[in-house]
Order: structure tokens, then C-alpha cells, then sequence
């Protein structure tokens, strides 16, 4: 059938910032819709409030709103653009939600705008716990029992007629957040109480846990003719009890027997019928208990998910890309198979190879966060990896990991404690894979290992196997290994640094070796029917086969490395540099590779580069590709620190690395050499040091003074960056940070306190200089510029240090040779423009930068690394600092899920997103910023404010702004005396150690609605840490910053004085 | 120990034996199902194949005395890219290399199975012989050559039952009573056909017409079998006695030997169907279907058009090649599908065929 007409213009919800359980597979998605909505000749209106994605690039809808994702901003936009549709499936829940919302609210009613792709009785069927029961019932379908409770003592009623373990899910909360599993009636107590404060309804489901049963997830797609498919199975690694987030996978599904899967499969297709998804693609997750096959119904999205991104890059089914067009009314079979072109998308994908999916955790940056994995989501971003068998594949996602793996362990890394075995089996944890290896080693039995873990003995004999392998490959040594050997080991997926650790050689010496004998690597197409027809999508894995399958052509290639799995530190914002320099070069006429292992992305999508290379980032991965294809260059500047960091080691291998030379980045990095080349500039830079070991250092920092900014060097995201404020601290942290990087030094940096800091990004081509954006923090100098908010155009700088800024930016650039982008991080203090670094390469803040001046920074400058002049590419060379519209970019903290991690923020970053907030107003622009990160700020009622002494001066004008406003300030008994003796009237409330009912009682009760806190120094487990970390769990807005303080009072008053929260377009800015 | 196979064309891949060693011969064919193993060696439909599978880990779940599709292995050999020594399941009895050793059968595990498969879809399905007892081209090619070809060759008299039995004896009642005659059929088809309340008594191939209706059957199933249709005469011309006599439904081989009496003709296909994802569109609802597939040859839509007098109507197509999956004579009360409706291994999206003859054979008595 073909496209709905009755339809002119469609609205789509993104998801909004990058937050742990929705990661960046929603810009994937709702890219994928965009496009699939413009080629059917719709008109598109696109609202997300998270800048750093592809989708809202300018060109990829009509109008494309970077406003906050609440009902109140969507409406207005509905009002202003009064779309025919609204489709909501592909923003993940986040729009699910929103729909929910809006049409509970009526708005839909009201614009006559119609939900397309999924409707919102199937959205509540799906949702509601009591109604999916139901339906299951009625199509005889198994549902682990379950109750909702509002209270403690409805919950232990429940409890006592179920037996434990059971499962504790706090309504409305999004990847298991507040949930668990409690094994006994202590820990249930605890799990519920937590989960009525978290959850927004107050609301908890408790479910018999099935924990320990096979956990199998199904993507399916259905269209209006009921033509129901079944994308991909999935099987994870993990049993049911740790959250499918934090599992590792495998596609298809390995354990099951054709009678299990099929009864699974005919399940999903009732599930698909009875719930009524007629228009686009669900997930269905079940639970299989391995000991008699009885199948348990776990629950149903009925959108699009983390798991169709995975399903999609794992087939090549366009799973986005289908359900939008089955959502404008196309059916499965009149839609062709890209890949195959002459079937169509109405068939279930065959394949041969098996994938693995690797979760990506950053527990190092959340010292104090419970690590052990349960229902409650934990991970950051994850990888996939391809290969022809489970072991290769599971090999190949852990190296891609950028956790300095190179495989399943037998890579040098030794770190495993056998006293801590049993425990580490038992209880899921990030390092669980490698104690399994070692109880291998150690002799452990399958069974045995299967009983502590609950792992299916299928998945168990394969690391066993590797295991083995390793035994007898540890027998030979370089001189008398035979090629067969080799090639074995390369089939098992073991990278070259594992073959050099386990035969006692180096990475060259095994790569030099492997090359005499003829051991390479093999490409394969990914092409949704394992080979049955001819593929024309060129989407290639590595493996040790016969057969090569990649095609020459004499086109100039160009290959650029993506970012790898997302982390805090590098997330996005790489992605869309990567996608914008492929598709810059694409249409300049080269062809483009993308090499990439994060399954969430655009750029793993099939259609965004000529060419994809679904492999892990390492120097050994890549020079194969590299033998394979060829190419004229290499772009390692886009893609954040993975690539950034193999610069060197390919051009010593002979790869034309395109733009600044891997000696200008090493200049850059290099603090010696930097700070030579600025006294020779004649910059200032705060006074610093490079120490090896602790005397040097004492020695620094005595020269330079107190306090002063610790880090190693070579790190991304403030990795074990710190501020030191005396000797002993500075001891302590050289002993520690040792660990994070042995072979690189120290770095010692004068901290400037409370300076002004300021990011520049610009292009230099040899010639010209365009900068970009000038960035005013909002924080601080000392806060990771990745967690602090910052503002286009510079709000308080002089035009003198905005002169002084671009003069210094030139000169470095043009010192540095920079060829493409270059990040600059100023501090300014009393006016003294310092220099912190410079980065030859692409930033976290260029899409922010990119959607904030209409300008696509990332493409201009893969055409100038081509050797192209800014004069010669045409754009507008937009002043950032003389626009007459303040855009704000603000991070989002993930501390929600690490209860009890301290939220103060400091040189180590530790938001996992970002939103952008836009308006005329410095105001209104920031208060939208804080709306979208779920912040929003209050107009009236009561503010608790309690800072250190640094701050004292700093918080008159604050408060009596605040009282000003109408505003109750309540402070503790300093604070308060400083406050009355400047005419402020303010409420005393105990601090913590000072009795009850002290501050937390009051947070606890509702009765702050705004905090003001600034740290007293670093006493661990201070007021100032219950204070936060209680703020967090009650959602009560803090800040935590006296610049922070005072952008949020700003805030307020427009708020309160004139709030008329227009929305506006990006295109019409 | 170390096996060879060598194909028609020359092309040779050394591998690993996995079976029972020794040497097979046989039509290579690749199955694109995932799962699935141990119903598609035991499907008679396999006899005188090799089969490649083109999912990379076979062996993951072992084998059970239950998901057997007739009483033995019947495909002449198995390629697979590794064989997974370990199975673990909770209705495992035992590992398919034991199962393929018990019954003799020859496998290889190791090979690039995805090279292999686009070896033949370009080149076609072709002959190939495994070997572990020699790596010598030229004699391994010689025995290849002396072997005869699938075209032609009559399959099913080696697959059929030697004689008449009642499928289930035990059970009480019945709706109708349905002789099944047995091309080398697959329990799978006669699970469900039981399943939906026939009385099933199976026939060997041979059986005359005059056999076949002393059993005053309800109505007549045509099944699945091996190999090239146009090679079992005596098959079609059994039919074209009992057509119209008793509705009459066909599967698979059945499907083109009903076509073969009524005077149509099948083809062979390039590289066949065999696999569980097959799109068919039924062209009376409009639908896809999601099939499970085995056929080396297709009927012949030009051939069709010499048989318009029958009434033919064209239900089911395969939407990747357009090729013919169903056909229904109305005049005659028989229709015939393609495909597998029984899945095994693969999808039951077209189950209501079974049901749909249950409907035929009450509405031919009602008009009787």
C-alpha cells in the first residue's frame, strides 16, 4: 500500500540527552526516521533538546526544535507548527511517554494531531503491568506473578505470598532505575522504600523473580496487513536477574532448539497481535527456565529500543527505517530489502556469523558506586563485534571495549584475586567474564562454574575452550609456531598482542610473523540472508577465512575511525564529527570508510559511509583494513581519544594521516614541549610541571603553590584529573594515579581559583583561522568543562580578552600547524587570558558549537584536512560573538544511579550527555536548560543555602536577590548570622551532626524545594555529601557552584518576571 | 582426522571430519536456517544431499530422540564451519558427532561455509564428494564423475515405507480418514495432519490408485520427497487416476507431481530453496507468510499455461523470485503448497493449510 496522503507534516520526539539506559541508538533511530520521512515527502518537525545528534542537524528536517522534551514545550510547538502526526515510537521512551502525556492532556484532541506507528490503548497494554497480564492471559501466556503496592505494608503482604527472590520495579523509571532484587525480606525493605521515593507514582511492581532462567529477547515488526517478522533473536550471556542493559549478548539466540525457539517465536506473534502493534517494531524479552523449557513473558516495548539498534547493525535490517515507513502506512512487502535489493523487507534475516554485545561500564569514575550488577542498568554504552564464531566474536567486543583489553584476558593485564573468586562468580559484576576465564584455569569445572554463575554451560564451554587453546599455544614459541597454529589462534579471535603475551614476543614481532606465513585477515559481508542472495551494501566484519570478500574500485577512500563504545568522556558528540567528515567527503567525491564497534551510532549505519567496517579501534584492526583497502588517508581527529591515540603508531606503519600531523598532536599533549612552544609565543599558562615520580612532584608543587591540578597525561574526560589542595593529597595521588597510565608522566598544573574558563573551537587550514565559538562557562575553572554549562556568546568577557583569546588561538594554530579543528581551553583570571590546553582535534562541544551558529564545523574541516581553503568552502563565517541569541549547553549527571556517589563536580567529568537550551534571553535560554536536564528550578518556595567560606561574599547578592524574588531562605547558624547581619531574614536549620530535625529531614519531607551548597573542603562523608546525595534522590534542583548560584537566580527572575517560553526553530535563528 | 570435499566444478576445500569418516556423494545444497539441525538431517526430503549450513556453530544443543523427522539421518553428508562438541540442553540425550557417527554418516566441520555457499549459489547446486580416506583430485573426481546425477534418478522409492501402516494407531476418534502416500515424508506433516483429527493411513510411493482407494479415504495427501519429480512416472500417473475422485492435497514433491499429472511441468532450480525465512505471499489474503522451505525444483509457471482447462488458480508465490508456492484446482478439489507448513525446522505462520483441508473433504462429501 502505498504512503499515507492525508498526511503533510509529521512531528517526531527525539529522546533527549544521553543518560544511562538511553544512549545514543534513539540519534540512530530517529535519523533513520527523518530521512525515511523527507524521501516519502513529508514535512518534518523535529523536537530534542540534545544538540550533539545527527537528527537534529538543520538539513535533516524541515524545522528542527532544540527545545526541552516536556509536554508543556511540546504543545507550544504543536501550536506554533500544528503537524497532522505525531510519532513518537522512534525517541525511545522518552516519546512513548510524551505521547502518553500529551494525550492524556488532550492536546492531541485539541490540534487533531494523530499518533502514528503506535497508538495509545497499545501503549497502555504494554505498559500497565495489571493490563499486559491480562492480555497475556487471555492468549495463555505465562507472566511471572506480580502485584502493585503503595505502601510498605501492602508490599510485604505481597511478599509473604510469593516466595524470594523477588523483583522490585519503581514505576515510570527508565532501565531498572531503583529496582533490584531482593533475596530477603531486609534486603526487600530496603529495595521498596528506596523504589516509592524514586518513583514518581509512588508506585512499586514486585514480580516472582525468574532470575537465573535464560533470558531471551525477540525483535519483531508487524504492519497494518498483520504481517508479522521476527528480526533477530537474542540470547544473553547473563542470565535473567541483570539488567539486559548490563548483559552481554549473543545474536541469534545459541542454546535453543528449533521446538523452544519456535514456541518463543509463535508467542511473539500473539504478543504482536493481542496487543495491537499494527504500524511499527517492538521487543519482546522472555525468560526461559532451562531446566524444563517453560517460557515466561518478561515484558514488551512496544517501540523501538537499545536492542533493534543492536538487532539492526547485528542483521543489516533497517529496523528504524522500516518501522517509520510502516508507521506513513507502507506494509512489510512492498518494501524492498536495501541490501539485497531484488527481495523484500519482508522476511526474517539469516545469518552467519554470531555477534556478541559487550556493555561498557565506568565504574572508576564513580568511586564509592556499588558495582555489582543487578535490574538496575549500570552501563554507559556498549560494543558489538562480529565474528564467525562465539569465542572470535566475544574476543573481538572485549577488545573494542577501549578498557586496554586486547581479548578474554592472556593480554599482560593480571589483576584477579583468587580469594575473591567465588564471590566474583557468583555475583554479577563487570569483571565476572574474566574470573570466569581464570576459574577455568584454575581448573573449575563447567558445571561447577555454571552453578555459581547460573551461565549456560554452552557459553562456559567456549571460554574453557579458549582456555585450552591457550595451553597448548603457550607450548611453541615465535621461533617454532607453525602457521596452522597461528591461524588457529586468529580463528579463536585472539588478537595479535594476546598470540606476543602468551608466546613471550612483541606485537610486531607476532604481526611481522603472521604476515611471512600468510595468516590475514579476511572481510565478510553482513548482508540479512547469510549469502543466499548477491548483497549490494558494502557492511564488512574481519575474520580468519578463505575467502575475501571486499571489492576494489579506483576511487580516491578515505577511512575515518569512529569513537568506539560510549563512556563518559567521549559519547556522541565523536559520532556526529565521524558521520559529518564521512558525509563531507562523500559529497567531495571520495569514498568514505567508516570503521566503527559501537552498535548505538549513525555512523555503524550501513547507508551513512561508502564502505563500514564493523571492527574494533586497534592499531592491528585498523592496519588490516588498511592492507584491505588502501586508502589515500586517514582521519583520527573526529573520533575523540580511541584513534587519537594510534595516530602515531600508524604513521610510523605508513598510514598518510590526514590534517595536523601525529607530531603536532603529540606537541599538544606533550606539556614539556607545549609549554615551551607558549613562553616562546609569549602566552601565559598557568605555571605547571611534569613529574615521573613523587619527589619531582612535591618539588613542582612547591615551586608553583597550592593548590594545584593533578593529571596523567593522554586522558579524555578528565580521567583522574583532581585538585590537590596540600602535600599529603598530592602523595596520595601520584601513588594512585600510577595505575592509570604507568608510561606516561604527571601532569602538575598551577590551579587558578575561581577563574573563568573558556572553550574555543576553530578551523585552521594553514591560512586562515575560523573560529567557531567562544564558550563562557558557567562553572568555574576546575570543573570539567564537559559537566559545566556553557554559553554562545561569551556573557561577561571584555572585548579585550575576547581579542586577546582569538589572537592566542590564531597564533597557537597556526604553531601547532593545525590542518581541521583544534579545542582550546582558556582560564581567565583578573583578566589574564591563561592558556589550560589545546587539543588539535575535534570536540565534545562541536555539534553544540555547529547547531548554535548554523554552522557544520565537522565538515569544514574534513575538507580543509583534504588540503582545501576556508576561502574556497562556502559557508557563513558567523561571529559566535556577536550573535543576538544566547545558546546554552548544560550537562547531564548520572548520579541517580549510583546512589550514594557524591555529586560534586570537579576536574574529572562525569556527565554521560548533554542538552541545549535557546532563546534571546540569557535567561529563559538557561532555564530551558535546566528543564531539560529535569532540573527545572522553582519560582517560589523555600531555598537552603549553606556554602564554605570562600563563598561568603559571593552569596549576599544571591540571597537577597532570592528574598528579593519571595523566596524563604533557610541556612545553617554561619551562614545565617553572615546573611541577617546583611539584612537578609533567614530561617537556622540544624546541619546533620548538630541534631534532628536537621536539613535532611527537611529534604526528606519536601520541604526545600531549592539548594545551595558548595563544598567545605574535602572531607569525605561531609553535611555538604548527605546533603547532595539526598538532593539527588529527591529530585530537589542543587547547585553546587557559586556561578551556578547565580546563572539559576537569573533564571528565576526571568522566569518569574516575563517566562513566555517561545519556542523557535534552529533554521530560523 | 582430515576430509576433503571436492565439487563437480574442481573446486576443492579441505576440512575436518567431524562424522563418521569414510566417503559420501551427494548434491550439495546449503540450508540458510539457524536452528534446526537435527530435523533437517533427518528430513527424507535431504536423501542423496549434502548439507551445508550456513549458520557457522552447529552441535550447540545436541540431539533428542524426539525432534527426528523420520527414523534415521538422511542426508548423505554435513558441511558446517565448526562443530560445537559441547551441547547443553535440557532435552539433549546425547551430541550430534555421536549421532552422525551411530549412523554412519559422513560430516566436516572447519571449512568457509560462506564460500562454499556463494560458490554455489553462483554456480549452482552441483555434485560433490566428501572424503576422508584421500586427498588425491583426480581420484576423488573420478569417483565423483562415475556418481550419477540427481536429475532423473528416482529418489524415493529408497525413502518410502515398505508398506502400509496406520500413523498413531491409538487414537479414538476421527473427522476423516486421509491415505497419505509417502514420497518420504516428514513426521512433521503427519503430526499436524493428526493433530487436526485425521485418521492417517500411510502408503508406499508404488501404491496403485486402486490400492490407495480400497481404503475408501476421505481425502488424499501427496507428500514431500526427495529429488527430481519428473523421475517417479509411475507417482503421477497413481494421480492422475485419483484425481477428482478424493480431494487431494500435495506438499512439496507432492505439490509438483500433482502439477506433473495434470500435465504441467517442474524445473530445477539454480541452487534450490532450503532454509526457515522464506517471504510467500498467499494471494487470497494478501498476507506474507514466513516459510520453512526444501525444494531443488519449481513448477514451471509457462508450463502452467498448457493446462488452463484444469482451472488452476496460482495461491502462494515466493515474493524473492517469484517463483510458484501454492496452487489450487478447484475443479478437481486439490490444491497443492511448496513449501514446509509444518515448519520443522521453521516458521508455522501457514499452519491453516492443514485445517483448510479439513474443509475440503467436508465440503466434497456435502456435494457428493
Amino acid at each position: 500500500m502505498p504512503r499515507r496522503k492525508d498526511l503533510k507534516k509529521i512531528l517526531l520526539i527525539g529522546s533527549g540527552p544521553i543518560v544511562i539506559g538511553q544512549a545514543c541508538e534513539f540519534d540512530y533511530s530517529g535519523t533513520q526516521a527523518c530521512k525515511v520521512l523527507k524521501e516519502e515527502g513529508y514535512q518534518v518537525v523535529l523536537v530534542n533538546s540534545n544538540p550533539a545528534t545527527i537528527m537534529t542537524d538543520p538539513e535533516f528536517a524541515d524545522k528542527t526544535y532544540i527545545e526541552p522534551l516536556t509536554p508543556e514545550f511540546v504543545e507550544k510547538i504543536i501550536k506554533r507548527e500544528r503537524p497532522d502526526a505525531l510519532l513518537p515510537a522512534l525517541g525511545g521512551q522518552t516519546g512513548l511517554n510524551m505521547a502518553a502525556a500529551l494525550s492524556n492532556m488532550g492536546v492531541l484532541e485539541k490540534y487533531g494531531v494523530e499518533l502514528i506507528g503506535v497508538d495509545i490503548d497499545v501503549i497502555n497494554r504494554a505498559e500497565d503491568r495489571e493490563q499486559f497480564k491480562e492480555s497475556m492471559d487471555r492468549i495463555g501466556l505465562y507472566v511471572p506473578p506480580s502485584s502493585y503496592a503503595h505502601s510498605l505494608k501492602e508490599a510485604l503482604n505481597f511478599s509473604r505470598k510469593l516466595k524470594f527472590p523477588l523483583v522490585v520495579r519503581p514505576s515510570f523509571t527508565l532501565g531498572g532505575l531503583g529496582g533490584g532484587v531482593a533475596f530477603n525480606k531486609e534486603e526487600f525493605v530496603d529495595i521498596v522504600t528506596s523504589g516509592f521515593d524514586i518513583s514518581p507514582k509512588s508506585e512499586v511492581l514486585i514480580e516472582k523473580s525468574v532470575a537465573g532462567w535464560k533470558e531471551i529477547e525477540l525483535e519483531m515488526m508487524r504492519d497494518k496487513n498483520d504481517n508479522v517478522i521476527v528480526i533477530c533473536s537474542i540470547e544473553n550471556f547473563d542470565p535473567m536477574g541483570v539488567h539486559t542493559g548490563d548483559s552481554i549478548c549473543a545474536a541469534p539466540a545459541q542454546t535453543l532448539t528449533y521446538k523452544e525457539y519456535q514456541n518463543i517465536r509463535d508467542a511473539s506473534i500473539k504478543i504482536m497481535r493481542e496487543v495491537g502493534i499494527n504500524a511499527g517494531g517492538s521487543n519482546i524479552q522472555f525468560a526461559v527456565n532451562p531446566k524444563n523449557g517453560k517460557v515466561a513473558v518478561i515484558e514488551l516495548n512496544p517501540r523501538v529500543s537499545r536492542s533493534s539498534a543492536l538487532a539492526s547493525k547485528a542483521t543489516g535490517y533497517p529496523i528504524a527505517k522500516i518501522a517509520t515507513k510502516l508507521a506513513v502506512g507502507h506494509t512489510l512487502d512492498e518494501i524492498p530489502n536495501d541490501i539485497t535489493r531484488k527481495t523484500p523487507a519482508c522476511f526474517e534475516p539469516s545469518i552467519d556469523y554470531v555477534v556478541v554485545k559487550f556493555p561498557r561500564w565506568t565504574f572508576e569514575k564513580f568511586p564509592g558506586a556499588d558495582s555489582n550488577l543487578t535490574t538496575r542498568m549500570k552501563s554507559v554504552g556498549e560494543t558489538l563485534a562480529i565474528g564467525r564464531t562465539f569465542k572470535e566474536a566475544l574476543q573481538k567486543s572485549i577488545r573494542s571495549l577501549e578498557i586496554d583489553r586486547y581479548g578474554l584476558g592472556s593480554d599482560g593485564e593480571n589483576y584477579l584475586n583468587k580469594k575473591l573468586m567465588g564471590k566474583k562468580l557468583s555475583v554479577p559484576n563487570q569483571d565476572r567474564i574474566f574470573y570466569i576465564k581464570y576459574a577455568f584455569e584454575k581448573g573449575m569445572s563447567i558445571e561447577k562454574v555454571s552453578k555459581y554463575t547460573k551461565i549456560d554451560p554452552w557459553f562456559l564451554n567456549n571460554i574453557k575452550q579458549l582456555v585450552e587453546f591457550e595451553k597448548s599455544l603457550k607450548k611453541y614459541n615465535l621461533g617454532n609456531v607453525t602457521g596452522d597454529v597461528i591461524h588457529k589462534a586468529k580463528v579463536h579471535g585472539y588478537s595479535d598482542r594476546q598470540i606476543a603475551h602468551l608466546l613471550k614476543g612483541s606485537e610486531g614481532e607476532v604481526r611481522a610473523l603472521r604476515k611471512k606465513m600468510k595468516v590475514a585477515a579476511t572481510f565478510k559481508t553482513v548482508d540479512t540472508c547469510a549469502g543466499e542472495f548477491e548483497a549490494y551494501t558494502p557492511y564488512y566484519y574481519s575474520t580468519y577465512e578463505n575467502e575475501n570478500e571486499t571489492v576494489s574500485s579506483d576511487k580516491k577512500r578515505i577511512i575515518i575511525l569512529g569513537g568506539g563504545p560510549n563512556r563518559i568522556g567521549q559519547g556522541i558528540e565523536f559520532d556526529y564529527c565521524c558521520v559529518h567528515a564521512s558525509f563531507a567527503l562523500h559529497d567531495e567525491g571520495f569514498e568514505t570508510i567508516m570503521i566503527n564497534c559501537n552498535p548505538e551510532t549513525v555512523s555503524t549505519d550501513y547507508d551513512t559511509s561508502d564502505r563500514l567496517y564493523f571492527e574494533p579501534i586497534t592499531f592491528e584492526d585498523v592496519m588490516n583494513i588498511v592492507e584491505a583497502e588502501k586508502p589515500y588517508g586517514v582521519i583520527v581527529q573526529f573520533g575523540g581519544q580511541t584513534p587519537l591515540k594510534l595516530a602515531l603508531k600508524l604513521k610510523d606503519a605508513g598510514v598518510n594521516i590526514l590534517g595536523t600531523s601525529p607530531d603536532s598532536i603529540d606537541l599538544a599533549e606533550d606539556r614539556k614541549r607545549f609549554g615551551l612552544m607558549l613562553k616562546k609565543l609569549n602566552i601565559p599558562q598557568a605555571d605547571s610541571g611534569t613529574a615521573m615520580d613523587v619527589d619531582k612532584a612535591k618539588k613542582i608543587a612547591k615551586r608553583i603553590g597550592y593548590p594545584v591540578l593533578v593529571r596523567p597525561s593522554y586522558v579524555l574526560g578528565g580521567r583522574a584529573m583532581n585538585i590537590v589542595y596540600n602535600e599529603e593529597s598530592l602523595v596520595d595521588y601520584v601513588k594512585n594515579a600510577a595505575v592509570v597510565s604507568y608510561d606516561k608522566p604527571i601532569l602538575i598544573d598551577k590551579f587558578l581559583e575561581r577563574a573563568i574558563e573558556v572553550d574555543v573551537d576553530a578551523i585552521y587550514d594553514g591560512e586562515e583561522l575560523f573560529i567557531g565559538g567562544i564558550m563562557e562557562h558557567i562553572e568555574e575553572a576546575g570543573v570539567h568543562s564537559g559537566d559545566s554549562a556553557c554559553v554562545i556568546p561569551p556573557f561577561t568577557l571584555s572585548r579585550e580578552v575576547i581579542e586577546k583569546i582569538k589572537d592566542y588561538t590564531y597564533r597557537m594554530a597556526k604553531k601547532l600547524e593545525v590542518r581541521g579543528l583544534m579545542n582550546i581551553q582558556y582560564a581567565i583570571k583578573d583578566s589574564v587570558v591563561h592558556v589550560l590546553e589545546a587539543n588539535p582535534r575535534a570536540s565534545r562541544t562541536v555539534p553544540f558549537v555547529s547547531k548554535s551558529i548554523g554552522v557544520p564545523l565537522a565538515k569544514i574541516a574534513s575538507l580543509v584536512m583534504t588540503s582545501k581553503k576556508l576561502k574556497d568552502i562556502k559557508f557563513k563565517k558567523v561571529d559566535s560573538t556577536s550573535i543576538n541569541y544566547y545558546s546554552i549547553k548544560e550537562a547531564i549527571l548520572p548520579f541517580n544511579r549510583f546512589p550514594g556517589v557524591d555529586t560534586i563536580l570537579g576536574p574529572e567529568m562525569k556527565s554521560t550527555g548533554e542538552v541545549m537550551g535557546i532563546d534571546s534571553s540569557f535567561g529563559v535560554a538557561f532555564a530551558k536548560t535546566q528543564i531539560s536536564t529535569n532540573h527545572m528550578f522553582p519560582t517560589s518556595g523555600s531555598v537552603f543555602i549553606s556554602v564554605n567560606d570562600k563563598d561568603k561574599d559571593a552569596i549576599i547578592t544571591i540571597a537577597s536577590k532570592l528574598s528579593g524574588l519571595g523566596f524563604k531562605i533557610i541556612t545553617t547558624e554561619g551562614t545565617g548570622n553572615l546573611l541577617e547581619k546583611k539584612g537578609i531574614k533567614c530561617d537556622r536549620v540544624l546541619k546533620i551532626r548538630e541534631g534532628r530535625p536537621n536539613v535532611l529531614d527537611m529534604i526528606k519531607n519536601g520541604e526545600i524545594d531549592l539548594i545551595i551548597n558548595t563544598p567545605e573542603g574535602s572531607v569525605a562523608r561531609s553535611d555538604g555529601y548527605y546533603l547532595r546525595t539526598a538532593a539527588v534522590l529527591h529530585n530537589v534542583p542543587s547547585t553546587t557552584t557559586m556561578s551556578g548560584a547565580s546563572a539559576v537566580v537569573q533564571g528565576i527572575e526571568e522566569m518569574k518576571n516575563n517566562f513566555k517560553a517561545r519556542v523557535k526553530p534552529i533554521q530560523e535563528y | 582426522m582430515k576430509a576433503n570435499l571436492l565439487l563437480e566444478d574442481g573446486t576443492m576445500f579441505e576440512g575436518i571430519n567431524i562424522g563418521s569418516g569414510g566417503e559420501t556423494i551427494g548434491e550439495v545444497v546449503f540450508n540458510t536456517s539457524m536452528i534446526g539441525y537435527q530435523e533437517i538431517l533427518t528430513d527424507p526430503s535431504y536423501y542423496e544431499q549434502i548439507v551445508v549450513m550456513t549458520y557457522p556453530e552447529i552441535g550447540n544443543y545436541g540431539v533428542n530422540s524426539v525432534d527426528v523427522e523420520s527414523d534415521r539421518i538422511q542426508a548423505s553428508g554435513l558441511i558446517v564451519k565448526e562443530y560445537v562438541d559441547y551441547y547443553c540442553n535440557w532435552r539433549a540425550e546425547g551430541s550430534l558427532q555421536d549421532y552422525l557417527k551411530e549412523s554412519n554418516i559422513v560430516g566436516m566441520e572447519g571449512i568457509d561455509t560462506r564460500q562454499l555457499t556463494r560458490h554455489v549459489r553462483q554456480k549452482g547446486s552441483m555434485k560433490g564428494i566428501i572424503s576422508t580416506e584421500t586427498d588425491n583430485k583426480s581420484e576423488l573426481k573420478k569417483r565423483l564423475d562415475r556418481y550419477p546425477s540427481i536429475i532423473n534418478r528416482d529418489l524415493v522409492k529408497d525413502v518410502t515405507c515398505d508398506a502400509p501402516y496406520i500413523y498413531n494407531p491409538d487414537r479414538g476418534d476421527y473427522k476423516s480418514v486421509v491415505v497419505v502416500v509417502d514420497f518420504g515424508i516428514k513426521r512433521g506433516i503427519l503430526k499436524c495432519l493428526d493433530w487436526e483429527g485425521f485418521k492417517l493411513i500411510v502408503v508406499p510411493a508404488s501404491s496403485g490408485a486402486g490400492e490407495i482407494m480400497k481404503y475408501n479415504p476421505d481425502g488424499i495427501l501427496l507428500s514431500n520427497g526427495p529429488g527430481d519429480p519428473s523421475a517417479i512416472e509411475y507417482a503421477a500417473e497413481t494421480i492422475k487416476e485419483l484425481i477428482g475422485r478424493r480431494p487431494v492435497f500435495g506438499i512439496c514433491m507432492g505439490h509438483q507431481l500433482l502439477a506433473a499429472a495434470l500435465g504441467a511441468k517442474s524445473y530445477k532450480l539454480k541452487f534450490g530453496h532450503h532454509g526457515g525465512n522464506h517471504p510467500v505471499e498467499n494471494l487470497e489474503t494478501g498476507k506474507v507468510e514466513i516459510t520453512s522451505q526444501n525444494h531443488g525444483f519449481a513448477v514451471s509457471r509457462e508450463s502452467l499455461e498448457g493446462i488452463k482447462d484444469t482451472g488452476y488458480e496460482i495461491t502462494h508465490v515466493n515474493l524473492n523470485d517469484n517463483t510458484i508456492e501454492g496452487l489450487q484446482y478447484k475443479d478437481i478439489d486439490a490444491y497443492t503448497i511448496q513449501f514446509h507448513p509444518e515448519g520443522k525446522p521453521g516458521p508455522h505462520d501457514s499452519g491453516y493449510v492443514f485445517n483448510k483441508f479439513i474443509r475440503l473433504i467436508e465440503d466434497f462429501k456435502k456435494n457428493d
